[in-house]
């Protein structure tokens, strides 16, 4: 059994449905993703797992136990929040006792607790500074040492990341990464940031308008998104209108408006006739003056529209006869060059057909 | 989250304050309405609410009559009304400038200027009305000068303490403040870009005044009339202390009734007709204040 | 430009002239060796010696001390609880009776009170005063308190909660302690205006029990001395002590006014 249910969560304000029946199950040790724009729901359902809220409908069960009016500082969960709420008027020494001294720890044991705890977030010696007197990642780590100190089942982060300047972000993921594997306890992290999500998380649950939309690894999810809202907030996307003309085996054929067919992965067994989009993400999709043939590959000609150049890539808007608009990314990798083509010039685009897939509406 | 536990805290916490306001605040104001519509006891006060002779609920609305068919009253009120207006416009012609001053002084310094504003009004109420009896009194050095200024020019020596003109200052001395911090918490958000614009789109200063500061403060100016208005016209030491007997507001005669002649209802029947009209006003501020928000 | 500000700082000094000169008038003539507030004889302390040797003004004083002291510990305790109810709670009533007591006249709560006391045959005193006092001094606490708990992050409480903390230990160390200069800033307020209160008590007073207020008040009617001078010199002293000290404490609390 799953360590955390999430059963046919519903919760209301007004008329405004914040979270829509929603069903997850966290596994033990695992690192769970919340991903979705604001206002999605995802901070409303990390309370309601909490305890600071409570649906409307369904049930959320920790351990076999249903939580159902047991006050937050009965559930033995801890919260990493968005400001780090760290206790102004307390020490740091003091700010990572406290869940001990709310526990009734042994006074003499505590000492010892709240030093090996600030050893393993690298804070060593901080113990007599206030929080005022940190700076936003030592914030971050008192945090995260206060809310892990007494070893909860479950660690909630409501995007942890979201004060830190992009540069410390990276460094502050990796040791998020190593403090999970090495204590083994279960994060369940909340963020609207799909970089942070794909590079932290065991599995990613992408959430809109209160419901889940996908629930699964990192590359799950980017590679093979199920519906148009995933590809398009996961990364860029290419999605290209169009309907199923035929289906054998592991490929099938999309007709795509104004263009022509085009072969795609068969991934779910769809039926022909079905009507949605082909999801082909830029990095995929090979430009060149002139592209070799091959049968594998999909491949078009067209007129470059504009083209974006962003340092590691260029990304080109390329215009296919009947208007239609890929978008293509080209690393620029080889010495001294710094784009290929100009807008107007004539180019082929093309892509295998296992680099996209299709979506159904 | 609507738990009972909540509902329970909630009435454990803010239940005894409530409990406190309701009777001694609540309760009174209430007794002091149905004042208004009883009948004078005998010897002052109320007359029993239960008539004796006819044993039914003894209510009138007699003494709103008196006062709405006796001119005196009305005369009053227009006088009360009159010294706050002025009061008003003083107030704000002495603030103005100095709120103006604050706004444009560097940050570092604005803390202290408005402390300064601030302070004297945090002095005992009663000493800054005295400080004027010092200044206007008849032994008066400031007086005596005055006197022999005019008397040099030829004009008779005048008279300032316990008149009129001496209430207008000790209103306006009284409520300054409250015109002062108004308008320096509207002009101090003013973006000092609007005016470089002004003046590069060729107005001059005087303009630059009246086109764009000025209209921008108006929720200021208006936030600071009823802060000084509303409290002036219901005040009564101001007018004991200064005025004498030409120089008396509605509060004056609030107090007599109470005190001296012991007429409660119609000493309630003023107090309503005061407070109707302050709790008017302040509506009518906060009406005006919304509009000229959007 | 540079004219322009100087008619500006001109009005400016004018308005703050207009501020401070009646006071510091005052605080010199508590220092002048005459009967009469005119003209400066000389230097003498006599009219404070002759303060502290007069039975009424001394009755008075204390009398004045007794009331902000008890009205000002009440009124914060329960302003205190009226602010975090309307601060955490929905409250429909509270709000209302916290902010009529400081919005309508003043006269009103006085003549109210007058007649509810009357009726209720409490006689007037010092009790009736105490009572009227925690009546408008609760509301300005209540402020006070609810503007600070507003500009506290509502994630600490939770944060508390959170590691185990119970409502009332999250209270209790938390809360409380974070809105402590608050809470004290409001105490000094409430003390600062019972203690300076003329209307109310004005109303509400009874034989025996005269105030500072009403004592400076029946002097200044009847036969003003530069006793007056010296009592209102050392009432302004202690009113700029207590606003230094609650200024220190909670930076801001002033303006809330």
């Amino acid at each position: 059994m799953a360590l955390l249910e999430i059963r046919n969560v519903t919760r209301r304000f007004g008329d405004f449905t914040a979270v829509d029946n929603v069903s997850l199950s966290i596994e033990a040790g695992e690192f769970f993703t919340l991903l979705g724009p604001s206002g999605c729901g995802k901070t409303t359902l990390l309370r309601m797992i909490a305890g600071f809220d409570a649906p409307d409908a369904g049930s959320i069960v920790l351990d076999g136990k249903a939580m159902t009016g047991i006050p937050p500082e009965a559930r033995n969960i801890h919260t990493v929040f968005q400001s780090y709420a760290l206790f102004p008027h307390m020490t740091v020494a003091q700010n990572v006792a406290f869940p001990l001294k709310m526990a009734n720890v042994d006074p003499g044991q505590i000492g010892k607790r709240v030093e090996e705890a600030l050893e393993d977030v690298r804070l060593t010696g901080m113990d007599k500074r206030y929080p005022n007197e940190l700076s936003g990642g030592q914030k971050q780590r008192v945090a995260v040492a206060r809310a892990l100190i007494n070893r909860p089942k479950l660690l909630l982060l409501d995007e942890p990341l979201a004060a830190l300047d992009a540069k410390l972000k990276e460094s502050v993921q990796l040791e998020l990464i190593g403090l999970q594997k090495e204590v083994g306890i279960t994060f369940v992290y909340v963020t609207h940031d799909q970089s942070e999500a794909l590079a932290l998380s065991h599995r990613i649950a992408v959430m809109n308008h209160g419901r889940v939309e996908q629930v699964d690894e990192p590359s799950k999810i980017y590679g093979f998104p199920r519906n148009r809202f995933v590809a398009d907030f996961i990364g860029q996307c290419n999605l290209l209108d169009g309907e199923i003309r035929a289906c054998a085996g592991e490929r099938m054929t999309i007709a795509l408006a104004g263009i022509g067919d085009v072969v795609a992965l068969n991934i779910e067994s769809d039926a022909p006739g079905l009507k949605g989009a082909l999801a082909l993400r830029p990095e995929k999709v090979a430009i060149g003056r002139d592209l070799p043939k091959d049968a594998d590959v999909n491949r078009f000609t067209g007129k470059v529209h504009d083209f974006l150049y962003l340092g590691d890539v260029t990304i080109y808007i390329v215009e296919l006869a009947g208007g239609m608009r890929i978008e293509a990314l080209l690393p620029n990798s080889s010495a001294g060059r710094t784009k290929f083509f100009e807008a107007g010039d004539e180019v082929q685009v093309g892509w295998r057909y296992d680099a996209g897939h299709f979506l159904n509406d | 989250m609507a738990t009972p536990q909540n509902r329970l805290h909630k009435w454990l916490i803010g239940g005894p304050p409530l409990a406190y306001l309701v009777v001694f605040f609540a309760i009174p104001v209430l007794i002091m309405v149905l004042a208004s519509l009883r009948n004078s006891g005998d010897f002052g006060g109320l007359a029993p609410l239960f008539s004796e002779e006819s044993g039914t609920l003894d209510l009138t609305t007699e003494n709103y009559g008196r006062f709405f068919s006796d001119l005196i009253y009305t005369e009053l009120f227009l006088k009360s009304f009159a010294y706050a207006a002025i009061t008003t416009l003083v107030c704000l012609v002495i603030a103005y400038p100095l709120a103006m001053l604050i706004a444009r002084s560097a940050k570092k310094h604005r803390d202290l200027l408005v402390l300064l504003v601030i302070l004297p009004f945090w002095s005992n109420f009663l000493i800054r009305v005295y400080a004027w009896m010092i200044i206007l009194g008849p032994q008066s050095v400031f007086v005596s000068a005055l006197n022999r200024v005019l008397g040099t020019i030829g004009i008779e020596p005048v008279t300032l303490l316990y008149t009129p003109f001496a209430v207008i200052v000790g209103l306006v001395y009284v409520h300054l403040p409250f015109m002062v911090l108004p308008l320096y918490a509207n002009l101090e958000k003013h973006d000092p870009a609007l005016l470089d614009a002004a003046q590069d789109l060729g107005a001059n200063a005087w303009r630059r005044f009246w086109r764009v500061t000025f209209p921008l403060s108006l929720p200021g100016v208006y936030a600071g009339a009823a802060l000084v208005f509303i409290p002036a016209l219901g005040i009564f030491a101001i007018p004991d202390i200064l005025g004498g007997t030409e120089g008396i507001m509605i509060g004056n005669v609030i107090k007599q009734q109470f005190l001296d002649t012991r007429d409660w209802p119609f000493g309630s029947v003023l107090s309503m007709v005061l407070t109707v009209m302050a709790v008017a006003l302040a509506g009518l501020a906060a009406w005006v204040a919304r509009q000229s928000r959007t | 430009m540079i004219r322009r500000s100087r008619g500006l700082w001109a009005a400016a000094i004018f308005a703050y002239v207009f501020l401070y000169a009646p006071l510091v008038i005052v605080v010199a003539y508590s220092f002048n060796d005459s009967r009469l507030n005119a003209e400066w004889v000389g230097f003498t302390f006599a009219w404070y010696g002759k303060l502290f040797h007069n039975e009424k003004m001394l009755q008075a004083a204390w009398n004045s001390l007794l009331i902000g002291v008890t009205a000002s510990v009440v009124s914060t305790v329960f302003g205190t609880m009226a602010g975090y109810a309307m601060y955490r709670f929905k409250m429909r009533l509270l709000p209302l009776l916290i902010l009529a007591p400081i919005a309508i006249p003043e006269i009103l709560m006085g003549v109210s009170l007058l007649i509810f006391f009357v009726l209720l045959n409490i006689s007037l005193g010092m009790i009736s005063i105490i009572l009227s006092h925690i009546a408008f001094c609760i509301g300005f606490v209540a402020i006070v308190v609810r503007s600070r708990l507003a500009g506290m992050d509502e994630s600490l409480t939770e944060a508390a909660r959170d590691l185990g903390a119970t409502p009332w230990m999250a209270f209790r160390l938390v809360t409380l302690p974070l809105i402590m200069p608050g809470v004290v800033a409001g105490a000094l307020m409430a003390f600062t205006l019972s203690i300076d209160d003329f209307v109310i008590t004005f109303f509400t007073a009874g034989v025996g029990s005269t105030t500072l207020p009403l004592q400076i008040y029946t002097m200044v009617k009847i036969a003003v001395t530069p006793e007056v001078n010296a009592v209102s010199t050392l009432l302004m002293m202690l009113t700029l002590a207590l606003i230094l000290i609650a200024s220190k404490l909670a930076p801001g609390s002033l303006r809330a006014q």
